[in-house]
């Protein structure tokens, strides 16, 4: 008998303001098959998913489901038809009871009141299929993660799934609930319900997936089979592009060390060490959650440090709050940069003086003239488009706005500067400029540390590459040694293949 | 100097009250003479006062309930050290440490232990009138010498003191908000407080810069009634702290911080002594009074809140 596929995906594509998402993405998904989806960060996987469940609407394309068409954007039309997606934060309520939650939205009603004893009986039987003595009584927050995850899949279950996507499943659980979540996604792919599973974890896909798709750059790659592929072939299906030649060239001569941290821990990040060098940029590579964003906040002071030393030029300080670090020059460039860069509500000028209000101030007061006149000459500098200095930061683009976190910091002629996924939603133009900036600078003998999910930028722009997993540094790459498979290796924490990590430590 | 578009929605609130002056004008012609001026001007003195450092925790981000309560704890302070002989000077500069002690101790509730504001302001209001309570024996403190007088009751070029005095506090107060460091930081903490603080800002150290300065100001407040009323009465200032909150809100500072021109809070505390007035003026009983302020105060915020909304649209379509 010919299989017929359960959903087909036929030419999607979605575009956002200057960026493609999804490519003119087809692919074809079938009943009691555990279908992974893999591609590094930013590869279109997520945006794929949500167009299935309804919560993104492709620009183009159309969706088939069951041969019939789902219409793009509609999350309940795809619940009811069968589909349901278990994404890494849990949507529980933490103080109602398992059962509750299971048939949240259609409590099961016995005239105008609440049948409890119908619904713990159902909720009981599904669990009992999964094999998990939970009692449908429990309040969610007292369950462990594990449970927590199969408590979303009971109420995937429940609802007679036809198609279940789970994105990054394993992520927050043990080694052991894992392997129950194993069992329980092969229970479910024999009663011929079609998996879709995305995970940065390789090694599980060659466990439990029958299929392995590989997108890039919001492009669909290949589709092998399980058995006919192993971890390197995808590695290097995964990252295999050209670098385009946007990145200009650099002399870099090793200089003197102005940055040395020493096993600093934190609750999420373990024993890292690591050196910077004037005039160089030190790339941090990783998946994201392996903690690279941590140990920079850390640094920083932003976040409590366990334990560790750092060191500014031979000198061994103490960094506990970002007021510390910024008086000793150094100056980050958050992730979040409407949350935690800039002022939205106000002024450019406000904004481009507010790490280094003194230089502008004379016993406490603010010289209006003096704010405004530096505030001028940067923008004249970065060409920062905006109506003038008065102008409300709210309005600017995100690569303005990215522009005048910037400045900032410029502002504070800080030695060191660390730029958190700096070009992250903002388009090439102003990506390109912000990487001509960072050159500038080390041309200038600063120091930077750039951390970034975007490949190209990352080999492009780097002078030495930190690679994390999970908390831990697992290899230091110089630039000449410094591949897309080695980091992506490196970044999964594969050892023993072709992959052998620089200097691991 | 060149000026952009006039934003009316902006001076919304002056233009009301230049309205309701007008209305009471016509109504009563007692309402628009230089005596009364003065004298609603005396009136709000005391509400102004605080609301000056109320304006700066509400741009924190911040609220402060316990100020009514120091009020009276400060009234009282003063009242029984001048009584006793203490000179007034001195008595007043110790209920001014007082507040700031206040304003600190609310500063570590807030920073150190992360209890919200509102919360902790509402137990120190509690427990702070107790205390006012406590200190004068349950009765009002009488027996202030004469030269205490003068803080609330005298007179300087015709105009009453208390009045000069927030006039001086409101112009620092400006000037402070808008042409200083802290107060830059004041509003950014209100507007994100993560980014000020990863811009190097202690923005710890400023929270409490900001209460102290609160109890301080409202501890003045409260001596200049003590000296007004010539009597340290344990319920002094009960209730002030929403007379105060309501002519910062009236004057368009946002609840949720970062947001707010210092000056229309002038307006919204003179707002507030106009309508009084003009009310006992036109003899309004007293409990229709209230229905009206609360009602103005419902109506000036949702005004406010719909003209934000169609001025979105707009730039939206």
């Amino acid at each position: 008998m010919v299989k017929e596929p359960i959903l087909e995906m036929k030419h999607i594509t979605k575009i956002y303001p200057g960026v493609i998402a999804l490519d003119d993405v087809s692919l074809e998904f079938y009943r009691g098959e555990i279908h992974a989806i893999v591609g590094e960060n930013g590869a279109g996987k997520s945006t794929f998913i949500k167009t299935i469940t309804g919560a993104v609407t492709a620009t183009k394309g159309d969706i088939l489901f069951e041969k019939k068409q789902l219409p793009g954007g509609c999350p309940e039309v795809a619940l009811n038809a069968g589909i349901s997606a278990i994404y890494q934060e849990f949507n529980l309520f933490p103080y109602l009871s398992v059962a509750e939650n299971i048939f949240f939205g259609r409590y099961l009603k016995k005239g105008a009141f609440i049948d409890y004893k119908e619904m713990n009986r159902r909720t009981k039987e599904i669990l009992d299929q999964l094999g998990v003595p939970i009692d449908p009584n429990t309040q969610v927050k007292n369950l462990s993660v594990g449970y927590q995850q199969i408590v979303e899949i009971a109420k995937a279950i429940s609802r007679d799934v036809k198609l279940l996507i789970m994105d990054e499943p394993s992520a927050p659980l043990t080694d052991n609930e894992i392997k129950h979540l194993f069992k329980i996604v092969q229970n479910i792919r024999e009663q011929g319900v079609a998996v879709i599973y995305i995970s940065h974890r390789l090694e599980e896909i060659f466990e439990i997936c029958d299929k392995v798709s590989v997108f890039r750059d919001g492009k669909y790659i290949t589709t092998k089979n399980v058995s006919d592929t192993d971890i390197d072939d995808l590695v290097f299906i995964m990252v295999n592009r050209t670098i385009e030649e946007q990145f200009p060239a650099r002399n870099v001569t090793k200089k003197e060390t102005v940055l040395e941290v020493k096993d600093l821990c934190t609750d999420v990040v373990h024993n890292i060490h690591f050196e910077l060098h004037k005039g160089e940029i030190l790339g941090f590579a990783g998946l994201v959650g392996a903690g690279r964003t941590e140990v920079v906040r850390a640094l920083y002071g932003a976040d409590k440090k366990k334990r560790g030393d750092i060191y500014l030029n031979g000198r061994k300080v103490t960094i506990d709050s970002p007021g510390d670090a910024v008086k000793m020059g150094i100056g980050l460039i958050p992730e979040d940069r409407k949350g935690q860069g800039v002022l939205l509500g106000m002024s450019l000028q406000k904004n481009i003086t507010y790490a280094n209000m003194k230089r502008v101030a004379k016993y406490g007061l603010i010289s209006e003239r003096q704010d405004q006149e530096i505030s001028e000459k940067y923008i004249r500098s970065l060409q920062t488009k905006t109506s003038g200095t008065k102008q409300i930061v709210k309005n600017l683009s995100g690569g303005n706005q990215q522009k005048v976190v910037l400045t900032k910091w410029l502002y504070t002629e800080c030695d060191i500067l660390i730029f958190d996924e700096p070009t992250r939603g903002i388009d090439i133009g102003a990506k390109q400029e912000i990487y001509q900036l960072m050159n500038r600078l080390v041309e200038q003998d600063k120091a930077i540390i750039m951390i970034t999910s975007e490949m190209p930028e990352l080999l492009g722009m780097a002078d030495r590459i930190v690679v994390m997993h999970e908390g831990k540094i697992t290899g230091i790459l110089n630039r000449e040694e410094a591949t897309q498979e080695r980091i992506m290796a490196l970044s999964s924490n594969i050892m023993g293949s072709n992959a052998h990590g620089g200097n691991l430590i | 100097m060149k000026r952009k578009k006039f934003d009316w929605s902006k001076y919304g609130i002056f233009f009301a009250w230049i309205i309701l002056v007008a209305g009471f004008t016509v109504c009563e012609s007692s309402f628009l003479t230089i005596n009364n001026i003065l004298n609603i001007l005396r009136q709000v003195s005391i509400v102004g006062i605080s609301a000056v450092g109320m304006t700066f925790i509400i741009l924190s981000g911040g609220m402060d309930l316990s100020i009514g309560s120091v009020i009276g704890v400060s009234a009282v302070l003063a009242a029984l050290l001048s009584s006793s002989g203490l000179h007034p000077v001195l008595a007043a500069l110790v209920s001014l440490m007082t507040g700031a002690v206040i304003g600190a101790f609310n500063g570590v509730l807030i920073n150190e232990v992360g209890i919200a504001p509102m919360i902790s302001g509402l137990g120190l209001m509690t427990a702070l009138r107790g205390v006012a309570y406590i200190i004068a024996n349950g009765q009002p403190v009488y027996g202030i010498p004469d030269s205490f007088k003068i803080l609330g009751q005298g007179y300087f070029l015709g105009i009453p003191i208390p009045v000069i005095i927030m006039g001086i506090i409101f112009f620092c107060g400006w000037v402070v908000a808008n042409k200083t460091v802290f107060g830059r930081c004041v509003y950014g903490i209100g507007g994100n407080t993560e980014a000020t603080r990863l811009s190097g800002i202690r923005v710890k150290r400023i929270k409490y810069q900001i209460y102290i300065l609160n109890g301080v100001l409202s501890a003045l407040a409260g001596v200049i009634l003590m000296s007004r009323t010539n009597s340290g009465q344990p319920k002094a200032g009960d209730g002030y702290e929403m007379d105060v909150i309501t002519a910062c809100v009236l004057g368009g500072i946002s609840t949720s911080g970062g947001e707010g021109n210092f000056l229309s809070v002038i307006v919204g505390v003179v707002m507030m002594g106009t309508l009084t007035n003009g009310m006992v003026l036109m003899n309004v009983q007293e409990f229709y009074q209230w229905v009206v302020k609360g009602a103005v105060l419902i109506l000036a915020v949702a005004i406010d809140v719909l003209a934000k909304r169609t001025r979105k649209s707009v730039r939206a379509a």
